[in-house]
């Protein structure tokens, strides 16, 4: 040991790691959540600057109140998706695929019932509320935010039923425990994004005026 | 892995040829000559609309333009010089030469490096498109709401406008994950942050602001192509919304954005003088933490900007004070540089000519841009030829003065051949000359109320002395880059052979031979200072890292070719263009994406 550098000589492109130790693809998520912590910090601000501006009802406090306990409800199941994200690593980095497979699909059925209760959250202000994407500048800010965080959230449910079929084509062992951890920092960002959304969108919303 | 080890004779004895070698090449050095050749034809580009722009205005009542085309054509040639010219130039750089700089065989994705090239350029053919097909967009290079929404913009412009940023976006945020992880990963042994070469770590402080600027301005496209397309109203005032917003979004992508312009050339001159000035850069910590303060000042000055649009004396002081704060950072950057020059014995070669013009160039530029620091100063010069003179002093004046000293620097490692001495000379004596023909005079007539982005202006105001002043001053400019051309094509062939390290300089990309070999080092260099080369004889292993090891001794294998990159920006892009053409190809495009981005996964990276 005269030197710390030879392990590195031999090391080639794709030889994870590196000068600190870190993991490239982990360490490429981090910075994409960081990145995108921009993009849903815009999105948030560009509802929170617009809040109050609608010139025609139905906005919160005229004509228009959220259901509180429906979304409370919808936002504890995407939080609860994650303990199963959890789970699932924890299944995988111990060998466990079948563990693994079962609390994957636990997930995606987490998050597809959270999807399921914001497709029904949509269409009730559609039709009962009558708000339209170009209804007014709420009904235009609402949906884009939430509906940007929808996408989100789907494109992490595919992500996820695709590491499940790659499971049953035998093509995801401990050694790949990786894959299954880096889909699993971008579905507890996810969740803590639609936190901040729920918090600042729905709690905070003027009651009352509404019903 | 035997496989690998199988192939790694044939990747590393024969170097690939023929268009789809390109076409599907992962190489990061074949990925930077891709971007540079691309973005250099893009700057031609942006440079004759330049030119036809100052044929407009070269007497008062020019007709030599429609006003339609005029308005089409400055607005390109801003989004041109910005997005498709300035940026992947530095891409090309940052592309072949961080990799070599930090003693690296390739990036630490290299199959994503390769989709980043192919999103920028069919996102750069995308917004060229327009041309042909009812027009380009004309409304100037930040876009401000409401002129880009559908009452004022009922053609197709703003949407190819609004879709090809958005998919350049995309390239540049991809590049950017890619070279984080890369630097932040992929440094050779002994190669600690502190001994990064100073283009390093501004590339890297660049990188960071892509990666965090980016999305707003994803946002406010966004929002714009819903405004177009889907009959929101977020900057339509009348319905609630907010032109403002707008502008904020905008900006807050846009003055990081004129850092990601600029860092990269700060690195590339602060690497150049050491070289021939014969010593060590000046204050190289202070360079180096004076960037990063660069990049974050970067993100909370944005609404200088926007001083015109009466956002009260609170914000106003802000901003002001935060915009004028980064001086002190820049100033520190030209004090190290000067301080480098002093008492070194500076061999002017062209290199070193255009790293000095650079700082003198971009001092001018950076005390104009205190002056409109001041919100009431601003409040005179905004929107007027001032501002023309300001940016081009930093954008031309710096970043392309900056990216041209690198071009003569660097080009001798990648052609393995060395530029004309005496054609660099002429060209930087003729752009030298040219361009501050051309921009200094915008000074005094923007000051004297010639409004930026004006279609003509009558005779009488005094005007017409300094407006053919720089339109000869523009093909000045021209002319010196015939020069640059020729240069280039002629050196190729016939230039004297470079040899690893023509220049004597200190950095580990100069350690390899010229052109460097496709597996870059067979040994992975040790880096024990800044500048390993001018270490002594004592470090032979670095010196003479190829001759000591064969690749395949070494185990050396290289990354497979793939065209699932290709295929995938291909789809992104259709994804796009749908939204302008419409949605069955963003259908298409989707799936096109879908099965290049499966296909990239489950394909075995090596």
């Amino acid at each position: 040991m005269t030197t710390t550098a030879h392990p590195a000589q031999h090391a080639t492109v794709f030889d994870d790691h590196r000068r600190t130790g870190l993991i490239n693809r982990k360490t490429v998520m981090w910075v994409f959540l960081g990145s995108e912590c921009m993009f849903f910090g815009s999105l948030i601000a560009t509802y929170m600057s617009l809040r109050g501006r609608s010139l025609n009802p139905p906005y919160p406090g005229a004509e228009f109140s959220f259901d509180i306990p429906f979304t409370t409800v919808s936002a504890t199941v995407l939080l609860i998706s994650s303990l199963a994200m959890v789970l699932a690593v924890a299944a995988i980095q111990r060998g466990d695929i079948r563990g693994t497979r079962i609390w994957l699909l636990a997930t995606c059925g987490l998050g597809m019932l959270f999807l399921g209760g914001q497709f029904y959250e949509f269409t009730t202000f559609f039709v009962a509320e009558g708000l339209g994407i170009d209804t007014n500048i709420f009904g235009s800010s609402f949906y884009v935010l939430t509906g940007f965080h929808g996408a989100h959230v789907t494109v992490g449910v595919l992500w996820l039923l695709s590491l499940v079929i790659l499971s049953f084509r035998g093509k995801l062992s401990q050694s790949s425990s990786l894959d299954v951890e880096i889909a699993g920092l971008y579905w507890h960002f996810v969740d803590i994004v639609w936190i901040v959304i729920f918090v600042l969108v729905y709690l905070l919303a003027p009651h009352g005026g509404g019903h | 892995m035997t496989v690998n080890v199988g192939q790694l004779g044939h990747a590393v004895a024969a170097k690939p040829t023929g268009l789809w070698s390109w076409l599907t090449t992962v190489d990061h050095k074949r990925i930077g000559i891709l971007y540079g050749v691309t973005a250099f034809i893009f700057f031609l580009i942006g440079g004759i609309e330049a030119l036809l722009v100052r044929m407009q205005l070269f007497v008062p009542g020019a007709t030599v333009l429609t006003p339609d085309q005029y308005n089409q054509l400055f607005t390109m040639h801003g989004t041109t010089m910005v997005f498709l010219a300035i940026m992947p130039l530095n891409a090309a750089f940052l592309n072949y030469f961080v990799p070599l700089m930090i003693g690296a065989r390739d990036v630490a994705f290299p199959r994503l490096n390769a989709f980043s090239y192919w999103v920028f350029l069919f996102g750069g053919l995308l917004m060229n498109l327009s041309f042909v097909i009812g027009g380009a967009p004309d409304f100037g290079w930040f876009g401000y709401a409401p002129l880009t929404e559908r009452q004022f913009s009922p053609e197709l412009r703003a949407d190819f406008w609004a879709i090809g940023l958005q998919v350049l976006g995309i390239a540049s945020l991809a590049a950017s994950f890619n070279f984080i992880v890369t630097i932040i990963n992929m440094r050779a042994p002994g190669m600690t942050l502190m001994r990064m070469p100073p283009f390093v770590w501004m590339q890297f402080v660049t990188q960071w602001l892509l990666a965090l600027a980016l999305p707003p301005i994803a946002v406010a496209l966004i929002l714009l192509i819903f405004d177009r397309h889907f009959s929101t109203n977020f900057y339509l005032s009348e319905w609630g919304g907010d032109p403002i917003l707008w502008q904020h979004l905008f900006w807050i992508f846009g003055h990081p954005e004129v850092y990601i312009l600029i860092l990269p050339a700060f690195g590339m001159v602060s690497d150049i003088l050491p070289t021939f000035a014969r010593k060590p850069l000046f204050g190289y910590t202070f360079v180096v933490y004076s960037g990063i303060a660069i990049g974050f000042l970067g993100f909370i000055v944005w609404a200088h900007h926007m001083f015109a649009t009466g956002m009260g004396p609170v914000a106003d002081s802000a901003f002001a004070i935060a915009t004028m704060l980064i001086a002190i950072p820049t100033g520190v950057k030209i004090f190290n540089w000067i301080g480098t020059l002093w008492l070194g014995q500076t061999a002017y070669k062209t290199p070193a000519l255009f790293a000095v013009a650079f700082i003198a160039m971009f001092i001018i530029g950076g005390l104009s841009g205190v002056m409109h620091a001041s919100p009431p100063a601003d409040l005179q010069q905004t929107d007027s030829y001032f501002i023309v003179a300001h940016f081009h002093y930093v954008l031309f004046g710096g970043a392309i003065f900056g990216i041209t000293a690198g071009a003569y620097y660097w080009l001798p490692k990648i052609l393995g051949r060395m530029l004309n001495e005496r054609l660099g000379q002429i060209h930087f004596w003729l752009m030298l000359i040219g361009f501050n023909l051309t921009f200094f005079p915008m000074h005094f007539v923007g000051l004297n109320g010639m409004p930026r982005r004006t279609y003509t202006y009558p005779a009488g105001f005094g005007w017409e002395l300094m407006n053919q002043l720089e339109t000869i001053g523009a093909f000045i400019i021209a002319i010196s880059f015939l020069f640059f051309i020729y240069n280039v094509l002629v050196s190729m062939r016939s230039g004297a052979i470079a040899g690893n390290n023509p220049w004597g300089a200190g950095t580990l990309e100069w350690s390899i031979p010229s052109p460097p070999p496709v597996y870059n080092f067979a040994t992975l260099p040790v880096v024990r200072s800044l500048y390993p080369l001018w270490d002594g004889p004592n470090d032979s292993r670095l010196t003479t890292p190829a001759a000591s090891t064969t690749p395949e001794e070494a185990h050396v294998h290289l990354p497979n070719p793939s065209y699932w990159p290709l295929v995938t920006a291909f789809g992104v892009t259709l994804a796009g263009a749908g939204i302008i053409f419409g949605f069955v190809l963003t259908g298409i495009g989707i799936l096109i994406l879908l099965a290049g981005a499966y296909s990239w996964a489950l394909e075995p990276a090596s």
